[in-house]
């Protein structure tokens, strides 16, 4: 919304710069995006001429050569192209040194060889809609030499509110008015529809229309003025000034009037050419599906039932609250207008204006909830600029279906109150000096104020908190003391502790060389095909957004490896070796879950690591490149952080290279998966080298943590330490080996593990030899060899008859 | 004999001193206390000596050889050490090279780590930190928020919705702040609370200053008798450990639908005085103004109390305060990161820098 400050003086004498002023309503409530200037900078030397002579320039065949008097001891000579400019015209002229819009300064000039002082202006060049054609001609009781500035607003600061969505009233000039009157003490002027002209009319209906409203709901109030006799034509240049500085174009007199009313009073109005409204009736109804209306921009809306439309006896004629037809337009024939000033249901203007993707400056006003007196209001505000204006006439009678609003609120607002939520106390006097000046019906009480909420806050102001936010707010909160609340929550406060653990396994991974990445959570439904998923697979079952931005980003991410791989990839493209990456965040599954939420979501620890394991340096030139078990490592290292048992277990993941894929089990079931990324999927990515990666769904992991850790005895009777070397065939895991150990072993073998594989010749084709460290220990003693040999030999004898294995030399 | 010992003893003395090198005095030891040298030999042939003068003559012989070899010894620790000083000094490596791996420690990237800076500044004032759910109801995002019917914020433009979901209250959204954690807390709490809710959010926005998905963080805190001038005493405490002890803050009035009354909060700029930088041209962070609008913050409405049927949130008794503010935000003003769009480019060389 654009506030020319010109206009707005009209109303509340502004006595500071427009910049203080944003400055203090920003300070009180109300943003004000921008300040910003309309039309010249300055109204200097721009003045009322009279043309005394035109004649033809004898060079050029479009020019005139005029002599203007300026109220000068001289006429001046001024050179003009116009094709209208005439002698007797009274004009706009700037002289010498104004400062045109564009910031040139206008000088003296030869044009084909005479000097001419000045200019004769049209419309567009001081930013008043398009009229270029010819020069604009003023009325003839302005004397010459008049400042232009004194007839119309040439050159006006203008401020760009944000108007929130509970202030429908500040809409309209008026309100905003209302707004500075408080903010800054400035005084008000009588609000301009004090006086209605038409107001003997009220409480009979006109002659010549009937009007039904089917659904009060959707439309609480219906008003209508009827007009005879009316010209249609251009507006006066001071109301063609006005539009244009608040950003209007002038079409003609009688819709500029609409808008002028609706810019002043912040209710929108909608003429009708009532020869127009067929059979003289007009029904406001819902829309029938698939029902068709021309709007006024020329566009055929298909509407639906939710639409609330007017309709007369052929049909569809208006778009309630948002956009007239084209069939009822007003245009140069028109002589009988009905003016409709109503007020529809926000939520439905609103709905309608999104569904069909219009809005304008009806449906943005409408939206936010219009107060029904507000009706009339605009209507006797309309009244005066239509019989003024046109020539109007007006019929007797005034259409009102619904009537005023619900009698005014009375709110308590108690001393006591203010200081319990605010921290400060508001003078009663104070307070009810702002609220008066709000247009608050102020009465004293016991312990604080009774106040009557005017009808154009009705719906925002309904309790005690409403009233101390409006006391507070334009008193001031820059005197509002700074205290810390007690803690009476009875808890230290902190991280949980899943939120601590889950910040001890990202800092594993940093600890590791990775660094986070933050991934998009949105992703595109092809990535199921780029990780292979067949149509059944569990990961198809998207989260998909009904309005995305694109269809790239249309479904959420059903895992933590795209965004991984999105990031890889960028990285790979702009000349990085490799990368070690991993995100923490969620991933989603639709459908509803057990515990009442709309999806599943899970908070996912992703990592992929590509190229070199490490980064290669002076001291280490070519370290191995990442593989399955760089991503092993990762995980234990995650898992052993938090203190997880965890066993490897075999699985398949589509987009994991099959022979390179482990699950992660804990006694609560899977945790995750390791291994290598897919060639064809990493290729979909255009990644030609292997990727280590690896999943945990890290907030369970966190929840199934052990508590915490309890000692065990480790040092005071340190465990006896065998190596085993023992050959199986290729194809016994490692885990079953260890698995056998140990429990042949039982109880003694403390922990076995793996540290060399080795196959080859002196193994034996189809064998593999696996080294293994083995430790025997108890509690209470340290062990000695003869202790260990009956298990040593147990061992052995286990390896053999379970797993085909064999000592080594 | 004796003499000879003396003689021995002497010329030895003088050439195990003159010896320049460990492999000169092994020669030596070899030459005087081997088994084949004169020393050795004359030791063993006073056997063969009359007895009377056996005495003498081997002591002699005994104390040159200990001599020898003690003198010979401390000679080979003196040349041991100089020769490993010589050999370390040889080895000596260009400690201007880089580490090894060269980067040993990775980064958490800019948005968790200023998550986490917020998160304990917050822990530190008492509040415990909870997610919700990302994927929400219409009712938890709008309708408990007191959001009217009409509310802009609610439209398809604005707002990501999910296939597939209920109607009404129970239409699924991609939730639009980390607000709709203050209903089910509430829901879940009795009073008094005070916790904080970090989370990813999403709107359907997208130019140089929106991202579709960004980060929030939610304060909480309800208690009987909670202020204004509570709340802004905590975003203080707040504006001072993130951006600097010398902060002040400006409230200014503004409106959300679940707070009332609602502020806007700024901190007053740290590159700048009023606007000012000190070769007295005009703040680029702060824009001139002196201010940073960080977050938007206000007393819980009383209709969202209302919104809660459990634990006696009575508005009446209880008051409380909400703030949220944004992760990128914050980030960008602390770090100088000029543009959105390097959170979620995921660059190393963006993300090397922080963390
Ligand atoms: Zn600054």
């Amino acid at each position: 919304m654009r506030v020319p400050i010109d206009w707005l003086s009209e109303y509340v004498g502004v006595e500071i710069t427009p910049v203080e002023l944003a400055e203090r309503l920003a300070m009180t409530g109300t943003e004000v995006a921008r300040v910003l200037h309309h039309g010249p900078l300055s109204a200097d030397n721009f003045v009322v001429g009279k043309v005394l002579s035109a004649e033809q320039h004898p060079d050029a065949d479009r020019l005139r050569v005029c002599g203007v008097d300026t109220g000068d001891a001289e006429p001046r000579t001024i050179v003009c192209g116009a094709p209208n400019v005439a002698a007797g015209q009274t004009v706009a002229v700037a002289l010498p040194g104004a400062v045109m819009p564009d910031g040139t300064t206008l000088g003296e000039a030869k044009l084909r060889g005479i000097k001419s002082s000045g200019m004769i202006l049209a419309e567009d060049e001081l930013g008043i809609g398009g009229e270029h054609d010819g020069i604009m001609v003023l009325g003839d009781e302005l004397a010459a030499g008049t400042p232009l500035g004194d007839v119309f607003a040439v050159s006006s600061e203008v401020l760009e509110p944000e108007i929130t969505p509970n202030r429908g009233d500040c809409g309209g000039l008026y309100g905003i008015a209302r707004e500075v009157h408080a903010a800054t003490g400035a005084a008000l002027s009588a609000p301009p529809w004090s006086h209605d002209p038409g107001e003997a009319t009220i409480g009979q209906a006109p002659a010549g229309i009937s009007v039904t409203v089917e659904n009060a709901g959707l439309c609480p109030r219906f008003t209508a003025r009827i007009f005879e006799n009316v010209t249609v034509g251009p507006s006066p240049i001071w109301l063609k000034a006005r539009l244009a500085a608040a950003g209007q174009r002038s079409i003609s007199n009688v819709v500029d009037i609409t808008n002028y009313v609706m810019l002043v009073s912040g209710h929108p109005l909608h003429a009708f050419d009532l020869d127009q409204v067929s059979g003289g009736e007009l029904t406001v109804r819902a829309a029938r599906d698939g029902e068709k209306l021309t709007t006024l921009d020329g566009e055929e809306r298909i509407l639906d039932a939710d639409i609330c439309l007017i309709a007369d006896a052929d049909g569809p004629t208006s778009l309630a609250g948002v956009m007239g037809g084209s069939r009822s337009e007003v245009s140069e024939q028109t002589t009988r207008v009905l003016l409709e000033v109503a007020v529809w249901d926000g939520a439905n203007i609103n709905r309608t204006s999104t569904r069909l993707g219009l809005r304008s400056e009806a449906s943005s006003r409408f939206e936010k909830g219009l107060s029904p007196e507000g009706a009339l209001e605009a209507q006797a505000m309309a009244t005066a600029l239509m019989l003024e204006l046109t020539g109007a006439t007006l019929s007797d009678g005034t259409l009102d279906i619904g009537g005023e609003g619900p009698a005014a609120d009375v709110v308590r607002l108690r001393d006591a109150r203010i200081v319990s939520l605010l921290g400060t106390p508001i003078e009663r006097e104070r307070s009810q000096k702002i609220l008066e000046a709000l247009g608050f019906g102020v009465e004293a009480a016991d312990d604080g104020l009774d106040v009557t909420v005017p009808h154009w806050r009705r719906d925002d102001v309904t309790r005690e908190a409403d009233l101390i936010e409006e006391v507070a707010r334009i008193n001031g909160l820059d005197s509002l003391p700074a205290t810390l609340p007690l803690n009476r929550t009875g808890r230290a406060g902190g991280l949980s502790r899943e939120q601590q653990l889950i910040r001890r396994a990202e800092d594993v991974l940093v600890g590791r060389g990775l660094c986070e990445i933050v991934g998009w959570s949105f992703t595109d439904p092809q990535v199921c095909e780029q990780l292979l998923l067949p149509a059944d697979h569990p990961l198809r079952a998207l989260v998909v957004i009904e309005n995305p931005m694109s269809s790239a980003q249309s479904v959420m991410r059903p895992s933590i490896l795209p965004s991984l791989l999105d990031a890889a990839a960028y990285n790979l493209a702009r000349g990085a070796d490799g990368c070690a990456l991993f995100e923490s965040g969620s991933v989603y599954r639709a459908g509803p879950t057990n515990d009442g939420m709309a999806a599943n979501e899970h908070h996912g620890l992703g990592a992929i690591i590509t190229g070199p394991a490490r980064l290669p340096s002076w001291d280490d030139a070519q370290p191995p490149a990442a593989r399955i078990g760089t991503a092993h490592a990762l995980v234990s290292s995650v898992l052993g952080a938090l203190g997880i048992d965890w066993e490897v277990e075999d699985g398949e993941l589509p987009f994991l290279h099959p022979g390179r894929t482990a699950m992660i089990r804990t006694s609560e079931g899977l945790l995750g998966w390791f291994g290598e990324v897919h060639p064809a999927v990493a290729a979909s990515w255009e990644i030609e080298q292997p990727i280590a990666a690896l999943a945990i769904d890290i907030g369970r992991a966190a929840a199934e943590a052990p508590a915490h850790s309890i000692f065990s005895d480790l040092t005071s009777f340190p465990p006896l330490r065998e190596d085993l070397a023992v050959i199986v065939p290729a194809g016994v895991s490692a885990a079953s080996v260890v698995t056998c150990v140990t429990e042949a072993g039982a109880p003694l073998v403390s922990r076995a593990e793996v540290f060399d594989v080795y196959s080859g010749e002196q193994v034996g084709e189809g064998r593999v030899s696996l080294a293994l460290h083995v430790d025997f220990s108890v509690d209470d003693r340290t062990l000695s060899d003869e202790d260990v040999a009956p298990l040593r030999e147990k061992i052995v004898a286990a390896l053999k008859s379970e797993l085909d294995g064999e000592l080594r030399g | 004999m004796i003499e000879r010992v003396a003689e021995i003893q002497k010329q030895a003395e003088a050439e195990i001193s003159a010896a320049s090198s460990s492999a000169a005095l092994e020669e030596l030891r070899v030459q005087y206390l081997g088994r084949k040298a004169e020393l050795p030999q004359l030791l063993r042939d006073v056997a063969q000596l009359p007895p009377d003068q056996r005495g003498e003559a081997g002591r002699t012989a005994n104390e040159a050889r200990q001599s020898l070899e003690a003198m010979i010894e401390a000679a080979a620790a003196r040349f041991e050490a100089d020769e490993l000083t010589a050999a370390l000094a040889a080895d000596k490596v260009d400690i201007t090279l880089p580490g090894s791996p060269i980067e040993a420690v990775g980064h958490h990237h800019l948005l968790s780590a200023t998550r986490r800076e917020i998160e304990d500044v917050f822990c530190g004032l008492g509040y415990s930190v909870v997610e919700g759910p990302e994927v929400e109801l219409v009712h938890y995002n709008f309708d408990a928020l007191n959001h009217a019917p009409a509310h802009p914020a609610r439209g398809r433009s604005d707002t990501f919705y999910i296939e597939g979901g209920g109607e009404g209250p129970d239409q699924v959204l991609l939730r639009t702040h980390t607000s709709p954690m203050q209903i089910r807390i509430m829901e879940q709490t009795p009073p008094p609370i005070a916790l904080i809710v970090p989370g990813r959010v999403f709107r359907r926005d997208s130019d140089a200053t929106h991202t579709p998905q960004f980060h929030q963080i939610e304060g909480l805190l309800v208690d009987e008798g909670v202020t204004l001038a509570d709340l802004k005493g905590t975003l203080l405490a707040f504006a001072r450990a993130i951006f600097g002890e010398g902060r002040e803050l400006r409230l200014r009035p503004h409106f959300f639908p679940f707070t009332e009354p609602s502020v806007e909060v700024d901190v007053s700029c740290f590159m700048c005085e009023q606007g000012s930088v000190a070769d007295g041209g005009r703040c680029s962070l702060c824009k001139g103004t002196g201010w940073l609008e960080v977050l938007g913050s206000g007393m819980v409405d009383p209709n969202v109390f209302a919104a809660v049927s459990e634990h006696g949130y009575d508005p009446d008794s209880h008051q409380g305060f909400a703030f949220g503010l944004g992760i990128e935000r914050i980030a960008m003003l602390k770090h100088g990161v000029p543009d959105l769009r390097f959170f979620y480019e995921n660059d190393l060389r963006f993300l090397r820098q922080f963390g």
